[in-house]
């Protein structure tokens, strides 16, 4: 998110979903669109349906690349090179927007001149992609308007993730692709309210709606709303909170649903981490494999056993319902940290339902102020949506971008490769992936009949690599990385490129991410699971 | 050309969109015209021939697969429709197993609609109908029976897959008489490449696809998907305290009224024996159950201890807004830090 919060000033998908459907130009790049997002993935086919075309780039062939006009099978962690190679054959052949580019961009000469490292002979030789079908990607892109980006985790989860994401915005600018119906820059956002997590600050840096803790006006405003001083030091994100609590800093984590023995990369690390708090409050539906580890285990009420609102990847903010009373005593979230408030003495905890919880953001929250229960119920609507006669806004930056001066930025960028860096011993690279039938790690596995569609896990190799290690179909293998090991089934598959293999990370029977890199981002901090160097051989 | 076209049905003047077909215009402005392979999610193709209609100065037309012209006249109904109409859902029914007591879709099904309305000949089904019906139930896939005996060939599931989903994993297959409908190979439906996003099941008008385990609901709830980000409108069934069906809402503007297997069949998570339903204390090593007040006492007690940067909160993306805020305002307000993050880099 950081990487476009830069260059156009919102780190948000800036179009809908349903406007999918019409682009004439589909880029799928690090997203295995129908598996992780299937009702986008829906939309990706009706468009090629209707004669879009579609560019799959991905290191797997993910079924999404049966669909595709151009299937590019890039090298992992080689997304930068690629995506600049096609900038660089754009400008070179004239196919950009320059009344575009003068009239809403800046820093187009200092981005034109860094795209003199991307040589054809550089870009092939760093994705693996031959130079033609470079040459093909940009032309398509470039050449059917309105134009499309989708991207996912297969972008942000490297250790340059931002400098992967600058990348997408440079590219949708410099073809004009930016505030208009079908086009636009689309990170899908992987949970069902990922998106209303991050506009309500569950990130270290900022309150609800972005507002920067470090800014003073933002920080008075909440002070005087709480009746509280409040600290404008940017606390730790998520890999650094382990680290911290490694180092015995942090001491007390009060964690929520999420199972960071499964997700978390470098497991082990964070296992060993959360093994050394002095007090761990866990609060989930299930017992799971990070909750077995806590000192007070809360039970929450699931999704369909509360009220409230949730926001899906389009901005798009809609109400949820209590379809069932909680099972036994559990308790909706909000609930259980306002008693722990009331219980510590705190003022302003005293809430009797969601709906004034949600009146109280909005009314410190400027891209939310116009909406309210009343309206949805109506139906959905959109942020920003800055007024109660606001309509909500399905298409961002359709007039100015959100930055200071209005204009969008074009970066500069170098390529750097991945920080894992396969050698004799791990001469491998694995990559994570999703499956359709499973949600990361828990919900999924409790709901009969989705693990049995999954099939359970097996680690994909190439048959090239398979037979150079005497390794066959369903055989056990052990997978070593840097970090650790584990033992699954292999699967030999041609839809694995030759020396990259992939794991999911939903089965507790196969923690993926005991191997995986915490590498991280410098600015958006997201560690690198999508690529890692391992070795594999017959258990 | 004006934005709507006149035409009369049955002597009522109506208004339609160009390009609509006479069945739809018909429905739309409600005069009911027999109907089975026609669905309004999907394009037609004219395959089960009982929307027969007469317009005149034509002889006899599938009213589906016809658009609306200015100045038509339609009559839906007269005797050598009704009698062309009743053999060709005799035509229909001739291979269908019509244990309507034991079928899932009983009382919601099309075919007995239709029957109602258009009447059978019992004697001259049982004269032509075809040998012992003897298709095993293809119950390979974990959410929804296939029964071909119950198949009447109208190709809904077909054009679902096709043009919702995408995949394209069944088709007619086989010739004549033997035509049905399969996948690949005609191999179990778990051996295809369906995915069951049940797009083809929800729209089945017979029973030949139904949900497994189906229990009816007492009432629904809309909501939203509790699974990923694409945020899909749903309504949930639920029945004594339990979550017992999920389907998707039409005019959702996310979906536009699509779900994938995860919103349509997954949610049994919800009833799991295996919820937590009480606070858990660790006692002696051993987490053990407890009361609300002994854990938000003992829980605020030692949180207490660890005001400031000694404190982290990891939030979640699975909860709601309103969860979420509470959380922040809670790790800001109460604890003084601002160390919260949550899984969105994951």
């Amino acid at each position: 998110m950081a990487g476009l919060a830069t260059t156009l000033g919102s780190g948000a998908m800036t179009n809908t979903i349903a406007e999918i459907g019409d682009a004439a130009c589909i880029l799928a790049i690090g997203s295995s669109t129908t598996e992780a997002h299937p009702i986008v993935g829906y939309q990706v086919k009706k468009a090629v349906r209707q004669g879009a075309k579609l560019i799959v780039a991905n290191p797997q062939e993910v079924p999404l690349a049966r669909f595709a006009h151009l299937y590019l099978q890039i090298k992992p962690g080689s997304d930068v090179a690629l995506l600049m190679g096609m900038a660089r054959v754009i400008i070179e052949e004239g196919l950009h927007d320059q009344k575009y580019i003068e009239e809403r961009c800046e820093d187009f000469d200092q981005f034109k001149q860094s795209l003199e490292e991307y040589t054809p002979e550089f870009v092939s030789d760093i994705t693996g992609v031959p130079r033609e079908k470079v040459v093909e990607a940009a032309r398509m892109y470039a050449e059917n308007n309105p134009a499309s980006i989708l991207y996912c985790m297969g972008i942000t989860q490297h250790s340059h993730g931002t400098d992967n994401v600058m990348a997408i915005s440079n590219l949708a600018l410099i073809t004009g692709n930016l505030g208009k119906a079908s086009a636009g820059v689309n990170p899908l956002r992987g949970q069902n309210n990922v998106q209303g997590s991050c506009d309500m600050g569950s990130l270290p840096n900022v309150y609800t709606g972005y507002q920067k803790v470090t800014d003073p006006a933002a920080r008075e405003k909440f002070e005087e709303a709480w009746g509280v001083s409040l600290s404008g030091e940017p606390g730790l994100t998520h890999t650094e909170i382990f680290g911290a609590a490694y180092r015995g800093e942090i001491k007390a984590l009060y964690l929520v649903g999420e199972n960071p023995v499964l997700t978390e990369a470098n497991a082990a690390h964070s296992t060993e981490a959360m093994g050394k708090l002095e007090f761990f409050v866990v609060q989930d539906i299930f017992l799971n494999e990070t909750a077995q580890m806590a000192d007070v285990v809360l039970p929450a009420a699931s999704l369909l056993e509360k009220n409230g609102t949730v926001v899906n990847t389009e901005r798009r903010v809609q109400r949820v319902r209590k379809v069932i009373e909680p099972v036994g005593e559990a308790k909706p979230d909000w609930w259980i940290v306002s008693a722990i408030a009331n219980e510590m003495g705190a003022e302003g905890f005293a809430y009797n339902s969601a709906e004034e919880i949600f009146n109280e953001m909005t009314s410190l929250t400027p891209s939310y102020a116009g909406i309210n229960y009343a309206r949805l119920e109506e139906g959905s609507i959109q942020w920003p949506c800055p007024a109660e006669d606001h309509p909500g806004t399905p298409i961002l930056h359709t007039e100015k971008f959100n930055t200071p001066s209005g204009k969008a930025k074009l970066v500069p960028i170098s390529y750097r490769p991945s920080e894992d860096c396969c050698d004799f011993d791990f001469p491998l690279v694995l990559t994570t992936e999703r499956n359709l039938y499973q949600y990361h790690s828990t919900m999924t596995r409790y709901s009969e009949g989705l693990d049995e569609l999954s099939g359970g896990e097996h680690i994909r190799i190439n048959p090239k690599d398979a037979e150079k290690m005497g390794i066959s179909d369903g055989d056990m293998v052990e997978v070593k990385s840097r970090r650790g090991k584990l033992q699954v089934r292999a699967k030999i598959t041609r839809n694995s490129q030759e020396g990259v293999a992939s794991l999911s990370f939903h089965f507790a029977e196969c923690p993926t991410n005991l191997l995986t890199s915490a590498a991280l981002d410098p600015v958006a901090k997201t560690p690198e699971t999508k690529v890692c160097a391992i070795s594999i051989e017959k258990a | 050309m004006s934005e709507f076209i006149t035409l009369t049905i049955d002597g009522r003047e109506i208004k339609a969109a160009p390009g609509t077909s006479i069945l739809r215009a018909a429905l739309a402005n409600d005069i009911y015209i027999p109907h089975l392979c026609d669905h309004k999610d999907l394009t037609s193709v004219g395959i089960c021939r009982v929307c027969l209609v007469d317009i005149e100065g034509r002889r006899p037309t599938v009213s589906c697969m016809t658009p609306v012209e200015e100045g038509m006249v339609v009559s839906t109904a007269n005797e050598e429709l009704e009698q062309t109409r009743r053999m060709n859902l005799e035509l229909l029914v001739l291979n269908h197993d019509y244990d309507c007591q034991n079928c899932a879709q009983n009382n919601k099904c099309q075919l007995q609609e239709l029957t109602r309305f258009i009447g059978l000949d019992e004697d001259r089904i049982k004269a032509m109908r075809a040998p012992e019906l003897a298709d095993p139930i293809d119950d390979s896939n974990p959410y929804y029976l296939r029964d071909m005996n119950r198949c009447v060939r109208c190709g809904i599931c077909v054009r679902a897959c096709e043009e919702i989903q995408g995949d394209e994993c069944i088709d007619f297959v086989f010739r004549g008489i033997e035509t049905r409908i399969g996948v690949l190979g005609d191999k179990p439906i778990i051996d295809s490449t369906c995915t069951t996003c049940g797009e083809c099941v929800t729209r089945c008008p017979v029973g030949a696809l139904v949900p497994r385990h189906a229990v009816e609901p007492t009432y629904e709830v809309e909501t939203v998907c509790p699974f990923c980000g694409c945020g899909c409108g749903i309504l949930v069934g639920a029945r004594g305290g339990k979550v017992v069906s999920s389907t998707a809402i039409p005019d959702s503007p996310s979906s536009g009224g699509s779900l994938c297997v995860k919103g349509r069949f997954g949610l049994g998570f919800v009833n799991s024996p295996r919820r937590l339903t009480t606070p858990l204390i660790r006692k002696e090593g051993k987490l053990v159950e407890a009361g609300w007040d002994e854990a938000l006492s003992l829980v605020a007690e030692k949180l207490g201890r660890y005001k400031g940067s000694e404190y982290a909160t990891i939030a979640s993306a699975k909860c709601n807004v309103e969860d979420n805020y509470v959380m922040q305002k809670f790790t800001r307000a109460v604890m003084g830090t601002n160390n919260i993050d949550h899984c969105a880099r994951l």
